[in-house]
């Protein structure tokens, strides 16, 4: 088959579509968004009525994931590591109960934090619950490991977590396709009807089960076609590679010829006998891998004492941040190379909200309206209206996990800070907001919650908001006094009418709603586009 | 033969574009490619930035080394400063002079073209003015593709094929005017070296 280009996110969803993938759960999530929107662009998905649509948050995806395994068939949830700890309950939990059809979930983290609020190794997570870890280290692999991913949950009857990077997920390389598209699974039950049942005395038997299947994890990972030893007469050093790091270092040979010893690692747990094999021949290692130093701490010890380990704990490398060809040389103790210093009069180009977007409104009139209370009051979250906190609005003051707008907010009026306000997007409202909401109702709480919907999920592009026309029925449904509900249009010309309004309702001391609604300026053009497209 | 190349501009320039034709172009004779790009958050009016790697042998990193670029195409003249560091000591700057203004504090122009002056090897041009000419602003990008056309290593008809194919669903005249775009930006260069 001819090479075809593909982003890492795309060749994991072709991947999964060749392998008989029967549905995919995600909610969006930088950089993991596209390989949920690939299928959903399928016309072979849809064709084969693969499930593609948004789940409301990545624990529903992850639940549902695991229920479309239960039923026999092969599935995939995907997410951006910090979805991972939305997930955290199901994930953990899904090792314990293993899986029927395979089922593999996508982590893809963010080094560096190109678009999020921490650079979280999601290695961290599969080797918390003790399920296998793939780590691709490039588009090739990251193809070849869903067909492989797929047959090892399926083989042991356990979870498959694939972990990716934002460098992998969002570059762009030659693929080649497996010639043959395998069947869906049929719906076929799990063989014993109380494998997920998680009662204490299931649990018991089902955790020494994984346990006692760790041993054979390894002995895969030490036969893997994606863990290779990679012999080198230097044995001064041993490198050990994983992943997309290992790109970085052959960059710096251009021969691709390494005088040392290479363990490259696309498999996990550790294959033991191989790096046994490392430690054994060579005086030193060196572990490069991208995101925490997972492999160096395990292999270095709490005290140290045992081998000689360098990384990034003792500063061979940098302790955060995401790995480049030029970090890796200097660790090679290589040469560095650097083109010409940035000109001082280089200013940075933050991103904004877009010109006409409705945020703008609405911050505008908050910002009128608290003006004459004391600062710091506004809480707020995860999209794009984050942006608020950037000059010119410089208008909130916290921005934690999806959702915590309105419990932070809450928690502070809980501590006397009257009136407090949180701000939350429609879509970060029903993914982890709703709850929180029901907390403030059932406390009484003085607190005034500014739903902003604009009808998607704007930060990741535009996606489908799960609450799209529902958001006041779920206010009323989980007992917001309907008079405290409030509509607005966020636009210039309703300004004072806006604030009279969001005056009102801070000074109600109880839960308060206001909506400003106004669809999205980047939804609106594109959904022209489309319109006209189609003409 | 092998080509790194930093694409540069603020988020909407159209650098994606110029990476699909470059891509392309290099695929059409079996070359190997990587490409690196940004989404999400940067996007939104932010600075922008692709890693475009094309080589006839297989290429390994993603990331273009610091010090180790061919070439800086920028679809905007102070975003073209930003890269400099990964830019070789034989490395040329390819870059619009027309500002995106969208900073309080964007430098003075004259400044921001000193400082591109510096660049030993560089060509600046008002790719937005060509591209009216063309026929559209829009084809601005596709302007500074033909003036780094020279510079990449393919004969000037593969990047006029891949214009074909990319545009191949927008019609005639959008080719056309896309043609003459890459031509004005081509004939700028060809005039300046």
């Amino acid at each position: 088959m001819q090479k075809q280009l593909f982003l890492g996110d795309e060749a994991i969803a072709q991947a999964a579509l060749d392998a008989g993938l029967s549905g995919i759960y995600a909610y969006p999530g930088t950089p993991s968004t596209e390989i949920t929107e690939f299928v959903q662009n399928s016309k072979f998905a849809a064709d084969n009525h693969i499930h593609s649509s948004w789940s409301t948050n990545e624990k529903t995806a992850m639940e549902s994931a695991l229920g479309m395994s239960y039923a026999g068939k092969r599935t995939m949830v995907c997410m951006k590591h910090v979805g991972l700890n939305v997930a955290a309950d199901p994930f953990i939990n899904s090792a314990i109960t293993g899986a029927n059809g395979g089922l593999i979930v996508v982590a893809a983290d963010d080094p560096s934090m190109h678009s999020s609020q921490n650079e979280q190794d999601s290695r961290f997570y599969g080797k918390f619950a003790l399920v296998p870890i793939l780590e691709p280290g490039d588009q090739q692999e990251a193809y070849d490991m869903v067909h492989y991913g797929f047959d090892f949950s399926e083989k042991y009857k356990v979870p498959v977590l694939m972990r990716i990077t934002t460098r992998m997920a969002h570059s762009r390389s030659g693929v080649i396709r497996k010639p043959q598209i395998r069947k869906q699974n049929e719906l076929k039950m799990p063989s014993d009807l109380r494998q997920f049942v998680l009662l204490p005395n299931i649990a018991r038997k089902r955790y020494k089960n994984l346990l006692s299947d760790h041993t054979h994890f390894i002995a895969e990972s030490e036969a893997s076609p994606f863990n290779k030893y990679i012999e080198g007469p230097d044995k001064s050093l041993g490198i050990i590679v994983c992943g997309i790091a290992y790109n970085y270092l052959m960059e710096n040979f251009p021969d691709r010829i390494v005088p040392n010893p290479i363990l490259k690692i696309g498999q996990y747990p550790l294959p033991y006998n191989l790096v046994e094999k490392m430690a054994d021949e060579c005086s030193e290692i060196l572990v490069i891998e991208d995101g925490y130093p997972v492999v160096e701490e395990l292999l270095k010890g709490y005290l140290g004492r045992g081998l000689k380990v360098k990384g990034r704990l003792d500063g061979t490398l940098p302790r955060d941040g995401e790995l480049n060809p030029n970090l890796v040389a200097v660790a090679l103790g290589k040469p560095d190379t650097y083109g010409i210093p940035v000109p001082e009069l280089v200013v940075t180009r933050p991103p904004s909200l877009c010109s006409g977007c409705p945020h703008i409104d609405s911050y505008y009139a908050l910002s009128e309206t608290l003006s004459s209370l004391s600062n710091g009051r506004v809480f707020s979250d995860i999209g794009c209206y984050t942006l608020g906190a950037l000059k010119p609005y410089e208008a909130i003051n916290s921005c934690v996990d999806m959702g915590a707008s309105i419990t932070m907010a809450k928690g502070a009026a809980d501590a006397g800070l009257i009136p407090a306000v949180a701000v939350i997007g429609d879509s970060t409202f029903t993914h982890s907001g709703m709850t929180g909401l029901l907390d403030a109702i059932n406390d009484k709480s003085p607190i005034t919650i500014m739903i902003l919907d604009n009808g998607t999920t704007a930060m990741t592009g535009g996606q489908d908001s799960p609450g799209f026309g529902k958001i006041e029925d779920i206010c009323k449904g989980l007992g917001v006094e309907e008079a405290h509900i409030r509509i607005l249009k966020p636009l210039k010309k309703y300004h004072d009418e806006n604030v009279a309004i969001m005056k009102e309702e801070l000074a109600y001391p109880g839960v308060s709603v206001i909506i400003p609604r106004r669809e999205c300026i980047v939804a609106i053009d594109k959904r022209i586009r489309e319109k006209f497209k189609n003409k | 033969m092998k080509k790194d190349i930093i694409l540069a501009g603020v988020g909407g320039q159209g650098i994606i574009s110029i990476a699909s034709i470059i891509g392309y172009a290099a695929l059409e004779q079996g070359m190997f490619l990587k490409q690196s790009e940004v989404h999400g958050m940067s996007q939104r009016g932010g600075d922008v930035m692709s890693n475009l790697r094309i080589s006839h042998n297989e290429i390994a990193s993603d990331l273009i080394p610091f010090g180790q670029a061919d070439m800086i195409i920028s679809i905007e003249p102070l975003e073209s400063l930003r890269y400099l560091p990964y830019l070789s000591s034989e490395g040329w700057v390819i870059t619009n002079t027309r500002p995106f203004n969208n900073i309080p504090n964007y430098p003075e122009m004259d400044k921001v073209m000193s400082e591109i002056a510096k660049v030993p090897h560089h060509i600046a041009l008002d790719a937005e003015a060509l591209a009216k000419e063309a026929g559209s602003a829009k084809a601005t990008n596709i302007v500074i593709l033909g003036a780094a056309a020279p510079f990449l290593g393919m004969a000037y008809e593969k990047f006029e094929n891949a214009i074909r194919f990319i545009f191949r669903k927008k019609g005639d005249k959008i080719i056309d005017l896309n043609l003459n775009a890459l031509k004005a930006g081509k004939d700028f260069t060809n005039n300046h070296i």
